[in-house]
């Protein structure tokens, strides 16, 4: 019987969910991605999730190798990056990413170099938790549909 | 049969973040539309079909074959903090050009910023969205799509010499009743900018929004 397996881990998938939505990792803007899912396009939310960690990772690189610049901060071009993950973090519902960029943001225009270095730590902590979550998200729906019947491309 | 509603529009999408291009597109093909999206106002402009002396391309395949005045687009949505041309910028080369100023221009951004909001409103922009754009938002577009369609049915018979004055009294209305629906969601949605502290006290915004109360 496949059905008792895939309810069980639907039962898995929203408890995750909710648990996400109520620690504020994630808002209403990523139901608003999975509501954009459908037979037409049934992978939406996970290309658009795997674009959103190829680009943050190459931020937060970026981010990284400007704060470790021993002479002068470019505090102008950190603030370019740093805006444009909270750009894409905001689009995709990630929450509290997008939070702490803006604290980021903040000490990138006082030019505190003390700041950038705390709030880039926080963001790569924040970054890395949210990454694991979804993976984890995403491993579970797979299940499901395996379990369900259903044809699912295997992500990484 | 010249009902507008019964071709797809067909909608520019400029954004230079690919996740945000990637959202757009999806959202404007779950309300039916047919999508272009570039990374950039130059890569716009070119679509377009308008070249640096403000010609039209009449080889572009954007251009509609009727007249090398206009082209096939229905409506340009863009960000507005974009790397070289800003989406302010791509709205006023637009408005500037008299082959592409009919086309509705809406914008969009991450930042709730009312001077830049009224600055774009004053340039001709139809909408000022905040981003993440949610699908109610796009239904704030079908309107301005529709009255340029009309207007431009209208001109193209113009330029035929087809007299069909009976036709357009259906249409008229559709488009006024859904131009009032349209504000009315508009007038709710600004709230939020509203609220904010900006007031909207331009011309342009005042006569566009007659006889619509309270814009505090």
């Amino acid at each position: 019987m496949l059905g008792l397996g895939a309810d069980r881990l639907w039962a898995d998938m929203n408890r995750l969910l909710a648990f996400l939505f109520h620690q504020g990792v994630l808002d209403e803007q990523f139901l608003q991605l999975q509501q954009l899912q459908d037979e037409s396009s049934p992978n939406f939310v996970s290309e658009v999730v795997n674009i959103y960690f190829h680009e943050s990772e190459k931020l937060l690189r970026n981010l990284r190798s400007l704060l470790m610049d021993r002479e002068l901060l470019d505090y102008k071009k950190m603030g370019i990056h740093v805006n444009q993950l909270m750009g894409s973090s905001s689009s995709i519902g990630a929450n509290r990413v997008r939070n702490v960029c803006v604290a980021f943001r903040a000490a990138t225009d006082q030019n505190n170099r003390a700041g950038c270095l705390r709030a880039l730590e926080m963001l790569e902590h924040e970054y890395c938790y949210l990454k694991n979550k979804l993976h984890e998200l995403f491993q579970i729906e797979q299940e499901r549909a395996l379990a369900a019947g259903v044809r699912y491309p295997l992500q990484n | 049969m010249g009902m507008a509603c019964e071709s797809q529009f067909h909608v520019l999408a400029v954004d230079d973040s690919l996740i945000d291009r990637k959202l757009i597109e999806r959202l404007l093909k779950t309300s039916s539309y047919q999508v272009t999206t570039v990374d950039s106002g130059s890569k716009a402009l070119e679509f377009l079909g308008l070249r640096d002396n403000d010609q039209t391309d009449p080889n572009t395949p954007s251009v509609s074959p009727h007249s090398n005045q206009e082209v096939d687009v229905n409506l340009v949505i863009t960000d507005y903090c974009m790397p070289g041309m800003t989406g302010y910028d791509l709205l006023k080369k637009i408005k500037e050009s008299s082959s592409l100023r009919n086309i509705p221009v809406v914008i969009m951004s991450s930042e709730n910023v009312p001077s830049r909001i009224s600055k774009c409103l004053e340039e001709g922009a139809e909408e000022f969205f905040l981003k993440p754009v949610k699908p109610d938002d796009l239904n704030k577009l079908r309107p301005h799509m529709m009255k340029t369609q009309k207007l431009r049915d209208q001109a193209q018979k113009r330029d035929e010499k087809i007299e069909t004055p009976e036709i357009q009294l259906a249409p008229q209305s559709l488009v006024e009743q859904q131009h009032q629906q349209s504000v009315q969601i508009v007038n709710t949605n600004k709230r939020k900018t509203v609220e904010e502290g900006l007031s909207l006290e331009t011309d342009r915004t005042r006569t566009r929004y007659n006889g619509i109360a309270t814009m505090v």
